[in-house]
C-alpha cells in the first residue's frame, strides 16, 4: 500500500487554504464568499485529518467533526445575511453593503 | 447699651435684603422709608452704642464684640467681629449720620428716577460695607466691608448705564482701585504669614514685638497697605478715577465720593498707625505725596467748569492734607479733618446736587450763575459748607481742623517747613477754587432759572450739615483760641499725639498766616473771577495761558500719560496675543490627534473583503515573525 507523505497532505490543505482566502479577497458575488469560507474550513479540516493519522490518533478526526458542525452552522447565519443583503440591495455583490465606512 | 453695636451694619444690611427681595412691591415711598430708614435706625444705634461708650469708657478703651468665627483652619481663625474704640466711634458717627442725611435727601433728589429701588439698595448695601470696614476688628473683615464698598461704588458710579461714558467712568474707578486693593491683599497675606494673626489690635502688638523700627517686613507691610490707602483715597499716583466716578448721582458722590468711602484710606492708616511708625520711609511717603496731592488737585481745581470735579478735585487736595497729618504723625488731626470733610463736602455735594437738579442736570458752572436770589437757602448753606472748606478763621469747622494739620506739620518731629509751606499755598488754593465755584455759581447774572425748590426732604440735610460744619470745628480748638481739647483726648487714648515742641507764640503766628492766606484766597477770587473776569479771559486767551488751563483742566495730563504708557500697551499686546500664542501648543496636540483620526478612518472602508484581505495580511506578516 503506497502511503501519501504527510507533507503532501498539509500541502494540499495549505493550497486549499490560500485558495480560500484568495477568493473571499477577490470574489464580489456574496455566494461566492460564502463558499471560499467553507472551502477555508474544509482545507483546515483536512490539515487535522492529516495530523491525526500521522500520530495515528482519533484527535483529528473528532476535531474535524466540530469542523462540519461550526461550518453548518456558519452557512446558516450566512445564508441569511446573504437572503437580508439581497432583500435590501437587489444585489448580491457584498461591495455593496459598505454604509459602515468610517 | 453696648451689645446693640451688631445692629449698627447689620441694620442697612436688612435694608438692603429687603430692598433687594421685595422693592419691587413696594411703593416709592416705602422703598425710601425702607432705604432712608434703615440707615436712620442704623444711626440711632450708632448714637446709643457711642454715648454708652463716651459715658462709661469700657476698659482699656475698647470693646470687642465677637459675632461668630468666620473660618476656622489650623492655625488661621478669622473671627467677625466689631471692635469700638474712639476712631471707630468717630467713624461709625460719621457715617451712619451723614449716610442717613444723604439717603434722606436722595428721598427727593431722586426722586424722577426709574432706577429709584436699585438706588436706595445699592446705597443701603454701602453704608453697611462702610461700618463693616470702619467698625472691623479683623483685618480680614475689614478687606470685605473694603471690597463691598469698592463694589457699590462702581455700581453706584455706572448707575445710569444707559450712558456707555457713566460705564466706562464706573469700570475705570474699579480698575484703578484694584490696583490698590491688589497691593493691600498682598499686605493683608504678609502680615498674616509673619505675624500670625489677622485680629488688627494683636497684629500691632505683635508687629511692635517682632519687628524693629524700620525692619525691612515693617516697611514691606507698610507700604503695601498705603497702596491700598492711595487706590482708595484717590492720591497721587492712583487718583485719575475720582473726577470721572462724578458720572454717579449727585448724592452718591456727596456719601460714597467726598464723606465716607474715599477716606476709608485715611482710616486704614490711622488704624494701622502702630504699623506705619515702625516703618518711617513709608510715613514719610505719606506725607510727601499728600503734601503733593493737595497742590496737585488744587491747580487742577481751578480750571475745571463742570461744578462737581471742582468738587471731586477737592476732595483729592482735602484727603492729601489728612494724608499729610497722617504722614507727621498727627493722627487725630487727621481723623478730625476727617470728620469735618465729611461734613462740608457732603453739604456742598448735596447744594450742588440742587442746583444740579433745578437747572436740568447742568454740570456747567458757566452756564449757572445769579443763583443767589432764586435759591437763597442753597446759597447760604453752599456758602457755610466752602466758608468751611476754605477755612475761614474762627467760625468755621474747617479752620480748626486744617490748622490742626498746618500746625502739626510744622512742629511735629517728621514735619518739615516744606510740608507746611505745601499746605499753606494748598489753602490758599482751596479758598481761590471754591469762592470761584461760589461766585460763578451764585453770583453774577442770571442765566437760567431753576426749575425746582428744594423740598423738606433736601432741606433738612442741608440745614443740618450746616450746623454740623460750624459747630463741629467747637470740639477741638488750639490753645492760642480757648484750648478745647475733647476731640484730640478722646483720641489720643488709641492715637499717640503728635509731639508738638514749639512756644504758643509760634502756633499764634502760624494760625494768623493760614488765616490770612484762605481771606487771601477768598479776595482773590472775588477780583480775578467776579470783579474783574476780563483778566482770567485775557490770560487764559494767550498762548501759555491756553495751555496751562488745557493742563489743568485735564488733571496735569494724569489721564494722557498712562493712556499712552499703560492703557494703550496693554490693549496692543492683548490685540496682538489675540490668538492665544500660549493656546497654540494644545491646539497642535488637538490638530495631531484629529489627523491620525482621518488617517485611521481611510482603513474603516466598510468592504468586507478589504477586511479579509487585511486579516491575511496580518496572518502573514504573523507566520512570516515566527518563522524566521
Amino acid at each position: 500500500m503506497v502511503t501519501v507523505p504527510v507533507e503532501h497532505g498539509l500541502m494540499l490543505a495549505g493550497v486549499l487554504f490560500a485558495l480560500g482566502a484568495l477568493g473571499v479577497m477577490v470574489r464580489r458575488n456574496v455566494v461566492f464568499t460564502l463558499m471560499c469560507v467553507e472551502i477555508m474550513l474544509n482545507a483546515s479540516g483536512l490539515a487535522f485529518v492529516v495530523a491525526g493519522w500521522r500520530w495515528g490518533q482519533a484527535d483529528g478526526q473528532v476535531m474535524f467533526f466540530f469542523i462540519l458542525t461550526m461550518a453548518a452552522a456558519e452557512v446558516c447565519v450566512g445564508l441569511a445575511l446573504v437572503l437580508q443583503l439581497h432583500r435590501r440591495f437587489q444585489t448580491l455583490d457584498v461591495d455593496a453593503a459598505d454604509k459602515m465606512r468610517g | 447699651m453696648l451689645e446693640l453695636l451688631w445692629l449698627v451694619p447689620a441694620l442697612p444690611f436688612a435694608g438692603f435684603l429687603v430692598l433687594a427681595l421685595f422693592g419691587r412691591r413696594l411703593s416709592r415711598m416705602g422703598v425710601a422709608a425702607v432705604g432712608a430708614g434703615s440707615v436712620g435706625l442704623s444711626a440711632i444705634a450708632a448714637v446709643l452704642v457711642d454715648t454708652s461708650f463716651l459715658a462709661s469708657p469700657p476698659a482699656g478703651n475698647a470693646w470687642t464684640q465677637v459675632l461668630w468665627q468666620w473660618v476656622g483652619a489650623a492655625g488661621f481663625g478669622p473671627q467677625i467681629e466689631l471692635y469700638l474704640d474712639p476712631v471707630s466711634v468717630v467713624m461709625s458717627l460719621v457715617v451712619s449720620v451723614v449716610g442717613f442725611l444723604i439717603l434722606f435727601y436722595s428721598a427727593q433728589f431722586m426722586a424722577g428716577d426709574e432706577g429709584y429701588n436699585r438706588f436706595f439698595c445699592y446705597m443701603d448695601l454701602f453704608v453697611g460695607s462702610m461700618l463693616t470696614l470702619v467698625l472691623a476688628g479683623d483685618l480680614l473683615l475689614l478687606y470685605l466691608g473694603w471690597e463691598g464698598v469698592g463694589l457699590c461704588s462702581y455700581l453706584l458710579i455706572g448707575f445710569w448705564y444707559v450712558d456707555p461714558a457713566n460705564g466706562r467712568a464706573a469700570r475705570k474707578a474699579f480698575i484703578v482701585t484694584r490696583i490698590g486693593d491688589a497691593a493691600m491683599a498682598a499686605g493683608l497675606l504678609l502680615l498674616f504669614t509673619n505675624l500670625g494673626t489677622s485680629e488688627i489690635q494683636a497684629l500691632m502688638q505683635r508687629a511692635s514685638q517682632q519687628w524693629g523700627a524700620g525692619s525691612g517686613f515693617a516697611v514691606a507691610a507698610a507700604a503695601l497697605l498705603l497702596g491700598g490707602a492711595l487706590g482708595k483715597s484717590a492720591q497721587l499716583p492712583l487718583q485719575t478715577w475720582l473726577p470721572d466716578a462724578m458720572a454717579g448721582p449727585t448724592p452718591v458722590s456727596a456719601l460714597i465720593h467726598a464723606a465716607t468711602m474715599v477716606t476709608a484710606g485715611v482710616y486704614l492708616i490711622a488704624r494701622a498707625h502702630v504699623l506705619f511708625a515702625l516703618a518711617p520711609p513709608v510715613q514719610m511717603a505719606v506725607a510727601v505725596i499728600g503734601a503733593v496731592t493737595l497742590l496737585y488737585a488744587g491747580f487742577a481745581a481751578l480750571a475745571q467748569s463742570d461744578i462737581k470735579r471742582v468738587l471731586a478735585y477737592s476732595t483729592i487736595s482735602q484727603i492729601g492734607y489728612m494724608f499729610l497729618a497722617l504722614g507727621v504723625g498727627a493722627w487725630s488731626a487727621a481723623i478730625f479733618h476727617l470728620m469735618t470733610h465729611a461734613f462740608f463736602k457732603s453739604l456742598l455735594f448735596l447744594g450742588a446736587g440742587v442746583v444740579i437738579l433745578g437747572l436740568n442736570r447742568e454740570h456747567n458752572m458757566f452756564k449757572m450763575g445769579g443763583l443767589r436770589k432764586e435759591l437763597p437757602g442753597t446759597f447760604l448753606t453752599f456758602l457755610i459748607a466752602a466758608a468751611s472748606l476754605s477755612a475761614l478763621p474762627l467760625v468755621t469747622a474747617g479752620f480748626y481742623s486744617k490748622d490742626a494739620i498746618l500746625s502739626s506739620a510744622w512742629t511735629s518731629g517728621a514735619g518739615s517747613r516744606w510740608l507746611w509751606a505745601a499746605g499753606l499755598a494748598g489753602a490758599l488754593l482751596t479758598s481761590v477754587y471754591s469762592f470761584r465755584m461760589v461766585f460763578l455759581t451764585f453770583f453774577g447774572e442770571l442765566r437760567q432759572k431753576p426749575r425746582l425748590k428744594p423740598g423738606i426732604c433736601m432741606v433738612v440735610p442741608l440745614a443740618t450739615l450746616s450746623v454740623l460744619c460750624i459747630v463741629g470745628g467747637s470740639v477741638q480748638v488750639p490753645e492760642t483760641l480757648g484750648n478745647v481739647r475733647v476731640f484730640s483726648d478722646f483720641l489720643n487714648v488709641v492715637l499717640p499725639p503728635a509731639a508738638a515742641h514749639e512756644t504758643a507764640g509760634t502756633e499764634a503766628a502760624l494760625q494768623v498766616v493760614a488765616g490770612v492766606a484762605s481771606v487771601l484766597g477768598v479776595l482773590v477770587a472775588y477780583y480775578l473771577f467776579l470783579h474783574r473776569p476780563q483778566h482770567v479771559e485775557r490770560w487764559t486767551a494767550t498762548l501759555a495761558g491756553a495751555r496751562l488751563h488745557r493742563l489743568w483742566l485735564a488733571g496735569w495730563g494724569f489721564d494722557w500719560a498712562y493712556d499712552r504708557l499703560f492703557v494703550r500697551p496693554l490693549v496692543w499686546a492683548a490685540r496682538a496675543n489675540k490668538a492665544d500664542f500660549i493656546d497654540s501648543f494644545s491646539r497642535a496636540m488637538a490638530q495631531l490627534n484629529v489627523a491620525a483620526h482621518a488617517a485611521l478612518r481611510r482603513t474603516q472602508t466598510g468592504h468586507v473583503r478589504w477586511y479579509a484581505m487585511v486579516i491575511v495580511m496580518g496572518g502573514v506578516i504573523a507566520i512570516w515573525i515566527l518563522v524566521l
